[in-house]
């Protein structure tokens, strides 16, 4: 991991008229950092998530990425054109739901294809072995490559997606849920191959979730939100294990027990 | 206004009223300005149902002088149901002269064909369009796709293009070819076929586009660039025929099937009559051409 942080999030708020989002956030993620964000239902993690990934403009506060030339930009303060080719290459974004981060109707091959032809890949021969490559990393059968993902599993739906936004070899991936409405099996071996993938490619993550063992498997620190509000920060395990925050106390309890 | 004697109430010169010519021609102005942009405009309802070339009789009615000349071709034929009315309706409503010529005419309405004769300096070709977006049907929202084109944002373009690749071996689609306009503007031609493609590519002759449901107006300047998206290993191609036209045994011209009776016998003739009766009147022949001296008997 580098010293000079990929992320940093200054006084981040946001609010829905009188209303909180979230408000006042500030951290900074490292090269290679999973970080998660975890906390209850209408906590403000997904309103967080937004704003970092330029998906919902904050109300103050600054976000600021560290471009591939070592440049600090705020994000907030490029051209939207900026914006989208860096939401594009550098950075990837999985939804809870694959269907909102998938193209329905097109093909698996073309729905991996598209971020390389967006960024002017123009040879469909490497287009398609680029993506047979990628599909294969992440367990989906070769053939299957001219499917629709409407005729895929749901579990297939969220690996494609994974495999979607990490064909340009992304620096950053924001994941909402990522394994949210998944049975536990397929659970597992989605976490299994993420856990995998960040590892290889040295990606850092933000992985907002509700589910503490998520949290706990693949990310390397963790912030707990409430009402909006950051309550407590730090390394997944000592959060878990030795929680500080009442708030953090009563959801690390509230776990059921198998 | 054109002198009337019947009980019925008269017209301005081309149906439209002036100002409303005005501010088709303001439209006209702004997209030959910025070559295959879409320039909103404010549609007129016309005498006729949306589909059938509101946008292009608007685009002509803008640009059309007592002095021009008008030709109207539907699928490249001058004597199909669309060309007959529009002709006739501009015969009414601005007594301009009509021809089915293309050398003659000044001004060409189209839909779906480009017309085979290479077009002059001068001329002005109007396209009938029914779908001005080339990228509707990837991406249905209006917002979303003047953002694409605003930022050049095409990579979805060739998404489509992959499609047919890996569904089809090759690229199946044959007409609404999507083309990049002077480098920057994605651009429907229109619902041509591909073949007819090439001929956009640095045409002497003014294009202008026009949808009316849609309300779009959009233009290919003389003298453009024009070049059909592919990939480096499938690169674009136009259609072509395995045999030549029945009538006038022209080659490399664009066919369209004839049934000839209900045994499956069939021909194919050029699209494109005018320039399939000039060649009749060359004396080039056809395998199913009538004799012209039996003709004559």
């Amino acid at each position: 991991m580098s010293d000079i942080p990929l992320l940093k999030v200054k006084a981040l708020s946001k609010f829905y008229g009188s209303r909180i989002g979230c408000q006042n956030v500030a951290f900074e993620l490292w090269p290679g950092e999973v970080l998660a964000v975890v906390g209850e239902s209408g906590s403000g993690k997904t309103t967080l998530l937004d704003c970092l990934a330029t998906r919902l403009a904050p109300s103050t506060g600054s976000v600021e990425y560290r471009m591939r030339d070592g440049q600090f930009r705020d994000l907030y303060r490029m051209s939207e054109a900026e914006r989208r080719f860096l939401m594009r290459t550098d950075w990837g974004f999985v939804h809870q739901n694959p269907a909102d981060g998938l193209r329905m109707t097109v093909s698996a091959g073309a729905n991996v294809g598209e971020r390389l032809m967006a960024v002017g890949d123009r040879h469909y021969g490497k287009i398609r072995a680029t993506a047979t490559d990628w599909l294969g990393r992440v367990e989906i059968a070769t053939d299957r490559i001219d499917d629709q993902p409407r005729a895929f599993s749901g579990g297939m739906r969220q690996r494609l997606q994974i495999a979607r936004n990490l064909v340009t070899n992304p620096r950053l991936v924001f994941m909402d849920e990522p394994t949210g409405g998944l049975d536990v099996s397929v659970q597992a071996r989605l976490l299994d191959l993420l856990r995998g993938l960040v590892s290889d490619l040295g990606l850092a993550a933000i992985v907002v979730t509700h589910d503490l063992a998520v949290a706990r498997l693949l990310s390397h620190r963790m912030m707990v939100m409430k009402d909006g509000h950051i309550v407590e920060t730090g390394l997944t395990d000592r959060v878990l294990d030795d929680p500080q925050a009442p708030y953090t106390q009563l959801l690390v309890s509230s776990i059921l027990q198998v | 206004m054109i002198e009337s004697h019947s009980q019925l109430a008269t017209y301005n010169f081309a149906y439209l009223d002036e100002q409303t010519k005005r501010m088709i021609r303001r439209a006209i102005l702004k997209a030959i300005a910025i070559p295959g942009y879409q320039v909103p405009f404010a549609s007129r309802e016309m005498p006729m149902p949306y589909g059938w070339g509101t946008g292009g009789v608007q685009v002509t009615a803008a640009v059309i002088g007592p002095n021009d000349t008008l030709k109207v071709i539907d699928q490249g034929a001058d004597d199909t149901t669309n060309a007959v009315s529009i002709r006739a309706f501009f015969q009414k409503v601005s007594n301009v002269r009509v021809t089915t010529k293309t050398t003659e005419a000044t001004i060409i309405q189209t839909r779906h064909r480009i017309p085979e004769t290479a077009l002059q300096a001068g001329q002005t070709l109007v396209y009938q369009v029914p779908i001005p977006e080339p990228l509707r049907f990837l991406e249905p929202r209006e917002t979303e796709t003047r953002k694409m084109h605003a930022l050049e944002e095409y990579g979805l373009m060739h998404v489509k293009l992959y499609e047919d690749i890996a569904r089809h071996g090759r690229i199946a689609t044959t007409y609404a070819y999507p083309v990049k306009v002077e480098g920057r503007y994605v651009m429907d031609p229109s619902p041509t076929p591909k073949f007819d493609n090439p001929k956009m590519h640095q045409s002497p002759a003014l294009q202008l586009f026009g949808a009316g449901r849609e309300k779009r107006i959009y233009a290919i300047p003389p003298y453009t660039e024009v070049v059909s998206l592919d990939f480096e290993d499938h690169p674009f191609e136009i259609q072509t025929f395995s045999e030549p036209c029945a009538l006038c045994g022209a080659k490399g011209s664009y066919l369209d099937e004839v049934i000839l009776d209900d045994k499956g016998g069939s021909m194919f003739v050029c699209s494109d009559t005018d320039f399939c009766e000039d060649r009749q009147a060359e004396g080039h022949r056809g395998h199913l051409s009538a004799n012209p001296a039996e003709a004559a008997e």
